[in-house]
């Protein structure tokens, strides 16, 4: 029986970066892991679909090279090659993963991890088991995707995020349910690699979470691209056919529809991993599926601490690896900040891309917030346009009483890299005015950022 | 190069100050240790002096402005010609120890060995004052509701105020994350709502408020609101103390030093702190400080109101020391010219209305203190000795605690030990 100050269960962006940050602090560390060191995150999440995502992009490049004055002749797109790579670039972080434990002398555990009580926990591989006992115990278990309760996913026609990362054959007439950052990015991938996609999402809008002038215009680029999007529509039922799927969807007009699809991505959400692990014993406290934690990530059993996906949302591997190192820094006898959930950005690497931090223009009004509002269109920006990427927009939306920052908005090229400008201020508490200090550089798609700012205070010099 | 001269920090919780008088004039060549100004603070008017050497070529506070910023630019003074050595800087090279903004509770001078340092007025460190770190949005915040930061405590990095602090402060935060100081919550103008302007027919003039007046306002007002008081009365005999005085005036007059009842009772309220140690104590928090040394602030009327200079350590000083004492800083008060350590601190307070005949009043506890002694006046009371009546000198004392730190049965116990000491004083001169 080994004895450790901390025991991490998962070793996802969440577990991994808790146990790195305890070993740096001194403590005794072990990890352990039933499947993939690093989770989902870089082995089946994150990673794996950004690499697909670049080579739709380069194709979508290629395909469309003549606009930038190149021919590209006998272009085509192997799905076999594609999907290769993304898993040659998981391979490669999974072993730097694999790395950093050795570097940061943390043990790692594989098998399926059970708490036996607060401070033990057994490790089962290969119908062997061993026990460990630690001060903390760290749960970072993640979570699965949720299936359609009359259509569990297959992995044959009937896909969920992983199978879709894996494709056994390319898909020629896709239908995705969910139109989450998840369900729009492959639906997005899919589209660039020349399937014919469908996106359903019951509620009146895509990518819901995201302000509501972002919804609509990626819609339309999205539509403009081929796909087609339903919106306020439901999957009756999904069944599995000879050649593919059967799927009656009721529309926004309440008719019901059948159609036939080769394959189905559903992307309804996520099931966080809290069987199996002795939750149920220890009398861990849950809400709504999830574990309760406080501010520094513990829950109500003394020693045991909870990051990541298994406990409240945003559900976003930086947000888990951020709560790791709370954890982490407390558990060592530190007094880490707490996180504000208003500073998490989020991203969707569709085509073009989704990035925002914060409240959306209908939360704050809710909130009670006075509101300034700037928005600025790509077409107004240099370097888009060289780029030949002018369509997109920023969006603030400030505190017309402080200028506080509330949130900011974007859609179109490259802000997925844009957002942590806005989101390094909204952490520092700046306001409108050091916004419109800031010197930015020229020529770059960061100067909407600072036009945005201004256009919110009626300021704006390029529109 | 000009070399501007800004408001100087007199103290650790100065952080305004009304420019009384201008020593100097422009055109006035200047040298260090020269007296430029008279500052008042909340307490006392202070002289300040140069540290630097040149010419006063402007004058840019008139004498008589209050509410002068510390750190604010007052004149600006021209470095002598080129050939001359080169004007320090402003700041002074070994400057006071800084006020500590974040500390949680202010400790009182026995408390900390770097408070035992007294401010020193001549170099006052005006760096930590020129800015208070806080996030911009924070700052706006304060602006927006009139909220002044400088003695707000910062849960950000470094210390640094952010957004949630500042919500904290007014009560809207969802989370109150910051701890502020008692005194930083009275500073900011919305814990305690300033009595409504008044309008009234009645004849009368307006008088303005004096600092002192100010700083008296809010920290009886502050005593009053945090801390819960408990009030314990004894009476005490006097006769055998006056005797004693008696005896020892007498043998003191060649020295020139007549004792006063009140240095008795100075020396007897120490020696009580000393006795009972759980009354010696601030609460400040979640800790209390337990003081292993009496240090008694002496309640001091003044024209413009009253000031508490302090002695220390009071329960090893002899009578004659004391009296001395008291006699020296009672004058210097007076004339407004006592400098903050002589002040500022103290571990108890004794307050002595016994001249104007009063008999018997409840004091308010000065914060950080725990506790105040009101002595009424020495009068002939019928008194029963033996169950047969005659005629005694009796004071009434009444001790206020903080009761958050003391007990009432400690109370009782340090109201007893002081009557005994009183009764039978001759453990005052032991």
């Amino acid at each position: 029986m080994s004895n450790y100050d901390l025991i991490v269960l998962g070793s996802g962006p969440g577990g991994y970066v808790a146990a790195i940050r305890a070993a740096q602090l001194g403590l005794k560390v072990a990890i352990v892991e039933r499947e993939n060191l690093g989770g989902i995150c870089l082995n089946w999440g994150c990673i794996p679909t950004k690499a697909l995502l670049r080579s739709a992009e380069i194709y979508h490049y290629m395909q469309h090279a003549g606009d930038y004055g190149l021919t590209a002749a006998n272009i085509s797109a192997d799905i076999d090659a594609v999907v290769k790579r993304s898993r040659g670039v998981a391979k490669q972080l999974n072993q730097g993963v694999t790395h950093l434990m050795k570097k940061n002398k943390i043990n790692v555990h594989m098998g399926d991890g059970k708490l036996l009580a607060a401070n033990r926990l057994s490790v089962t591989k290969d119908g062997k088991t061993e026990e460990l006992t630690a001060k903390n115990i760290i749960l970072a278990t993640g979570a699965r995707a949720r299936d359609l309760p009359f259509a569990p996913a297959d992995g044959k026609r009937i896909w969920t995020y992983r199978h879709a990362m894996v494709p056994p054959e390319m898909p020629k007439k896709l239908l995705v349910i969910g139109s989450g950052a998840i369900g729009i990015e492959f639906a997005s991938f899919y589209n660039d690699m020349g399937a014919e996609v469908t996106v359903v999402e019951m509620l009146d809008r895509i990518v819901p979470v995201e302000d509501a002038d972002v919804s609509v215009f990626l819609e339309k680029a999205l539509t403009k691209q081929g796909m087609n999007i339903m919106t306020g529509a439901g999957v009756e039922s999904l069944k599995s056919t000879a050649t593919g799927v059967s799927a009656a969807i009721k529309g926004k007009d309440g008719k019901v529809i059948v159609s036939e699809y080769t394959h189905c991505i559903v992307a309804i959400g996520i099931v966080p991993n809290t069987e199996n692990i002795g939750l149920e014993a220890l009398g861990v406290e849950m809400d709504r599926g999830f574990l309760k934690t406080d501010s520094n990530c513990r829950t109500n059993v003394p020693g045991l601490w909870a990051i990541g996906d298994i406990t409240a949302p945003p559900w976003l591997a930086h947000k888990a690896s951020h709560e790791g190192v709370i954890a982490a820094e407390t558990i060592a006898g530190g007094h880490p900040h707490a996180m504000d959930p208003k500073n998490i950005p989020g991203c969707t690497y569709c085509h073009p891309q989704v990035a925002s931090v914060g409240l959306t223009e209908a939360k704050a009004k809710e909130a009670g917030y006075e509101v300034k509002v700037g928005n600025f269109p790509f077409l107004g920006n240099g370097k888009a346009i060289a780029l030949g990427e002018a369509e997109g927009f920023i969006k603030t939306v400030f505190d017309a009483k402080t200028g506080e920052l509330l949130g900011a908005h974007m859609v179109g090229a490259e802000v997925t890299e844009l957002i942590q400008g806005y989101t390094i201020g909204k952490t520092a508490e700046l306001v409108e005015a050091d916004f419109m200090h800031t010197v930015f550089p020229h020529p770059t798609l960061s100067e909407m950022m600072h036009e945005s700012v201004l256009g919110a205070y009626g300021k704006m010099l390029h529109m | 190069m000009p070399i501007e001269l800004k408001m100087p920090a007199l103290s650790p919780t100065m952080e305004e100050g009304t420019l009384a008088r201008w020593l100097v004039k422009e055109g006035d060549k200047v040298s260090s240790g020269d007296l430029l100004a008279e500052i008042e603070t909340d307490k006392a008017t202070m002289e300040f002096e140069a540290v630097d050497e040149g010419i006063v070529s402007q004058i840019l506070v008139a004498e008589g402005t209050d509410g002068v910023k510390v750190g604010a630019v007052i004149a600006m003074i021209q470095g002598e010609d080129d050939a001359a050595p080169a004007p320090k800087a402003v700041a002074a090279p070994t400057p006071a120890p800084a006020p500590a903004p974040v500390a949680n509770i202010p400790a009182p001078v026995v408390s900390s060995p770097v408070n035992d340092v007294p401010a020193q007025p001549k170099k006052p460190d005006l760096a930590e004052n020129d800015r208070v770190k806080a996030s911009p949005l924070a700052k706006r915040i304060a602006v927006n509701k009139g909220l002044d930061l400088t003695a707000v405590a910062g849960t950000g990095p470094n210390g640094r105020i952010v957004k949630a602090d500042v919500e904290a402060l007014t009560g809207e935060g969802r989370s109150a994350i910051a701890t502020i100081t008692s005194n930083a919550s009275l500073r900011a103008e919305a814990p305690v709502a300033k009595p409504a302007a008044i309008d009234t027919d009645i004849p009368h003039e307006v008088v303005k408020l004096s600092n002192m007046r100010k700083t008296i306002a809010r920290r009886l007002t502050e005593s009053k609101q945090q801390v819960p008081h408990i009030y314990l009365t004894v009476d005490v005999r006097l006769d055998a103390l006056l005797k004693l005085r008696g005896e020892l005036n007498a043998s003191l007059e060649s020295r020139g030093i007549k004792l006063s009842v009140n240095d008795m009772l100075i020396k007897a309220l120490a020696l009580t702190l000393i006795q009972v140690p759980k009354c010696n104590v601030s609460f400040a928090g979640d800790n209390m400080l337990q003081y292993n040394r009496a240090d008694i602030s002496v309640a001091v009327s003044v024209p413009t109101g009253l000031i508490t200079p302090i002695i220390v350590d009071a329960s090893s000083k002899p009578l004659s020391k004391i009296s001395t004492e008291v006699a020296e800083l009672a004058a210097r008060a007076k004339e407004g010219k006592l400098q903050p350590h002589e002040y500022q601190g103290g571990t108890a307070s004794i307050s002595n209305m016994g001249m104007m005949g009063i008999k018997q009043f409840d004091a308010v506890i000065n914060p950080p203190q725990a506790m105040i002694l009101a002595v009424g006046a020495g009068e002939k009371r019928p008194y029963i000795v033996d169950d047969a009546l005659t005629i005694a000198t009796v004071m009434s004392a009444t001790g206020s605690f903080d009761h958050r730190a003391i007990d009432g049965a400690d109370g009782a116990m340090f109201m007893k030990v002081f009557k005994e000491l009183v009764e039978k004083p001759l453990g005052l001169v032991a």
